[in-house]
C-alpha cells in the first residue's frame, strides 16, 4: 500500500519530551483512545472472524444434529421408552448449549468492540486524568476479551468444581467480566457528568474532515440501521407470533404422531421444525447483522482520520466493508430459498467485511498521531528542540 | 455542547449502563433457571407422552410455549436497550451534522430516547402479560419512534449544508 504525505513530520520533534517519538499525547501507544480504537477493532474483527467459522463449520452441523435427536426422541415416545426420550432431550440440550454459547460469545465480543470504540469517540467528553482513563481503557478491553471467552467456556467447562447448582465457573467469569464493563460505563459516565459541570475538554476533539470514505460510511451506516429497523419491525408484525404459535403446534402433531406410531408423520413433523427454526434463524440474523455492520460504518466513519492509508485504499477499504455489509444480510435471508449457495455467499460477505476491517486496522497502526497535536504540543516540542 | 448532543450521549450512557445491568441480573437470577424450566418442561412432555399420560404432555408442552416467550422477549429487551443506546451515543457524536435547527435536531434526539427506552420496556412487560394488545401497541409505538427519529436524521445528514 502507497503511503500518503503526513500532516506533521513523523519525528520526534513535534511530541513534548516525555512523550513517545512521533505520537501525540492524546494518541500515544498506550493512550485511553488509542487502546479503544485498536482494542475495539480487534474484538470485532476477532469476533467477526469466529462467526464466519462458526456458520461454516458449526452452525449446519449442529442443526442437523438437533433433528436427529428430535427423531430420536420421537422414536422413544413410539416405543414408549420415557428413560430414552430423557437421554434423547439431554442430548438435545448439549447440543443447544453448544450453539447457544458459540453465538453469544460471536455476539459479546462484536458488542464489546462497539462500545471500545464509542467510548474511544466520547473521550474528549470524559473529565477524568489521563491516568484513570488508561486504566478504564485497559480494563474495558480486558473484560471485552473475558467476557467472550468465558460464555465460550461455560460449554465444556460445565459445572465442574462450582460451589452452585446452576452457574458454573465459566459463567461466573463471564459475569464478572461483564460487571467489570458495567463498572467502566458508570465510571466514564461519571467522567462525562464532570464534563459537563465544567465545560472542559480533556482532550482534542476527533477531525471534523468531510471526506468521501468518511460520508460512505456515515450515510451507509444510517441507511443500513434504517432498513434493519424496518425489517425487524415487518418481522415482528407479521411473522414473530406466527412463528411462535407453528413452534408449539408442530411439537403438538410430533408428540400425537408419535404416540400413534406414525413415525414417518413425526419425521415430517421434526422436518417442519427444523425448518421453521431455520426461518426464525435467517430473519434474526439478517436484522440484527444489517443493523451491526450499520452501526459498525457509522463509528468506523469518525476513525478514518486515523487510518494512514492513501485516499484510494481507503475508499478500497470502505467499498469492501459496505458491500460485505448488504451481502451478508441479505444473502442469509436468501438462505431458505437458494440453501446453502447462498449461505456461502453470506459466509464470503462476513470475510468481506473482516478484511476491510483488518486493512482499516492497519492504517490506524500506521497513524503517527500527528492530527491530535494541538498548537501548545507543538509549541512545547518547538521549545523542547530549541531547549536541545 | 448543544442539549440535543447531551441528551442523545448521557441518555445513551445510562441507558446501556441500565440494559446491561438488567442482562447481568436476568443471567445471574433468572436465565438459568428459565433455561433449564424450558428444556425441562419440553422433555417431560414428550416423556409424558411416551407413558401415553397426554393430558400431562399438554401442560408441559404449554408450560415450554410460555417460558419460551419469555426467555426471547427478555434476552431481546436486554440487546435493544444496548443496541439502541449505542446509536443514540454514536448519533450525539455527529448530531451537529445533521442539517436542522438546534430545536428540530431536540425533538428528534428526544423521540429517539423515548423511543429506545419504551419499546424494550414494552416487550418486558409481555411477559407479565402475555399478549396484551396495549403492550403491543405501545411497543409499537417505540419502534415507530426510533424508526421515524433514523429517518429524520438520515434526511438531515443527506441534506445539503448549509451551516459551517
Amino acid at each position: 500500500m502507497p503511503a500518503i504525505p503526513r500532516p506533521f513530520p513523523d519525528t520526534a520533534s513535534f511530541a513534548p519530551a516525555n512523550s513517545v517519538p512521533g505520537c501525540a499525547p492524546d494518541f500515544a501507544p498506550m493512550s485511553a483512545r488509542r487502546l479503544y480504537i485498536f482494542g475495539g477493532i480487534a474484538l470485532i474483527a476477532a469476533g467477526l472472524l469466529f462467526g464466519d467459522i462458526f456458520a461454516v463449520f458449526i452452525l449446519h452441523q449442529n442443526a442437523a444434529r438437533q433433528g436427529e435427536a428430535l427423531i430420536a426422541a420421537s422414536h422413544a415416545v413410539a416405543a414408549g421408552n420415557a428413560a430414552a426420550v430423557n437421554e434423547a432431550f439431554s442430548h438435545l440440550g448439549n447440543l443447544l448449549e453448544d450453539r447457544g454459547t458459540k453465538v453469544d460469545a460471536h455476539v459479546h465480543m462484536i458488542a464489546a468492540g462497539y462500545l471500545a470504540l464509542l467510548l474511544a469517540l466520547v473521550q474528549p467528553y470524559i473529565a477524568l486524568s489521563r491516568q484513570t482513563k488508561k486504566s478504564m481503557a485497559s480494563l474495558f478491553i480486558a473484560g471485552g476479551v473475558l467476557l467472550p471467552v468465558g460464555i465460550f467456556l461455560i460449554h465444556y467447562v460445565g459445572l465442574a468444581g462450582s460451589p452452585f447448582s446452576a452457574i458454573g465457573w465459566a459463567s461466573v467469569l463471564a459475569d464478572s467480566a461483564g460487571a467489570l464493563l458495567i463498572v467502566v460505563l458508570i465510571v466514564q459516565a461519571w467522567g462525562f457528568w464532570k464534563y459537563v459541570r465544567s465545560r472542559q475538554l480533556s482532550e482534542p476533539e476527533l477531525p471534523g474532515e468531510d471526506s468521501m470514505p468518511r460520508r460512505a460510511l456515515l450515510t451507509g451506516g444510517t441507511i443500513l440501521v434504517l432498513l434493519g429497523f424496518l425489517h425487524g419491525a415487518y418481522y415482528a408484525g407479521t411473522l414473530l407470533y406466527e412463528h411462535e404459535r407453528m413452534e408449539t403446534a408442530i411439537l403438538q402433531r410430533l408428540i400425537n404422531a408419535a404416540t400413534a406410531g406414525n413415525l414417518d408423520a413425526a419425521t415430517t413433523e421434526v422436518n417442519n421444525f427444523g425448518a421453521l427454526a431455520g426461518a426464525r434463524a435467517v430473519n434474526i440474523a439478517a436484522h440484527s447483522h444489517i443493523i451491526e455492520f450499520g452501526l459498525l460504518a457509522m463509528l468506523l466513519s469518525f476513525v478514518q482520520p486515523f487510518v494512514f492509508l492513501s485516499e484510494k485504499w481507503k475508499r478500497r477499504w470502505v467499498k469492501l466493508l459496505l458491500g460485505g455489509s448488504v451481502i451478508l444480510p441479505v444473502f442469509v435471508l436468501l438462505e431458505l430459498r437458494l440453501g446453502l449457495l447462498a449461505g456461502g455467499i453470506a459466509d464470503i460477505g462476513g470475510l468481506m467485511v473482516i478484511v476491510g476491517l483488518v486493512g482499516m486496522l492497519v492504517g490506524i497502526l500506521r497513524y503517527s498521531g500527528g492530527l491530535d497535536v494541538t498548537e501548545n504540543d507543538v509549541a512545547e516540542a518547538d521549545a523542547a528542540e530549541g531547549a536541545r | 455542547m448543544t442539549g440535543s448532543r447531551k441528551l442523545l450521549i448521557f441518555g445513551g450512557m445510562t441507558l446501556a449502563a441500565f440494559g446491561m445491568l438488567y442482562g447481568l441480573q436476568y443471567a445471574l437470577f433468572v436465565e438459568h433457571q428459565a433455561l433449564d424450566h424450558m428444556s425441562g418442561s419440553l422433555a417431560q412432555s414428550f416423556t409424558a407422552a411416551a407413558r401415553r399420560n397426554l393430558g400431562q404432555s399438554q401442560v408441559s408442552l404449554e408450560q415450554y410455549g410460555e417460558t419460551k416467550y419469555d426467555y426471547v422477549r427478555q434476552v431481546d429487551a436486554h440487546s435493544h436497550w444496548i443496541g439502541l443506546a449505542m446509536l443514540m451515543i454514536v448519533l450525539g457524536v455527529i448530531f451537529e451534522r445533521m442539517n436542522f435547527s438546534e430545536g428540530i435536531r431536540q425533538l428528534v434526539a428526544f423521540s429517539l430516547l423515548v423511543g429506545s427506552a419504551l419499546f424494550p420496556l414494552a416487550v418486558i412487560l409481555q411477559t407479565y402479560h402475555h399478549g396484551a394488545s396495549v403492550l403491543k401497541a405501545l411497543a409499537m409505538v417505540g419502534s415507530g419512534l426510533v424508526i421515524a427519529a433514523l429517518a429524520a436524521a438520515a434526511w438531515g445528514f443527506a441534506r445539503p449544508r448549509t451551516m459551517t
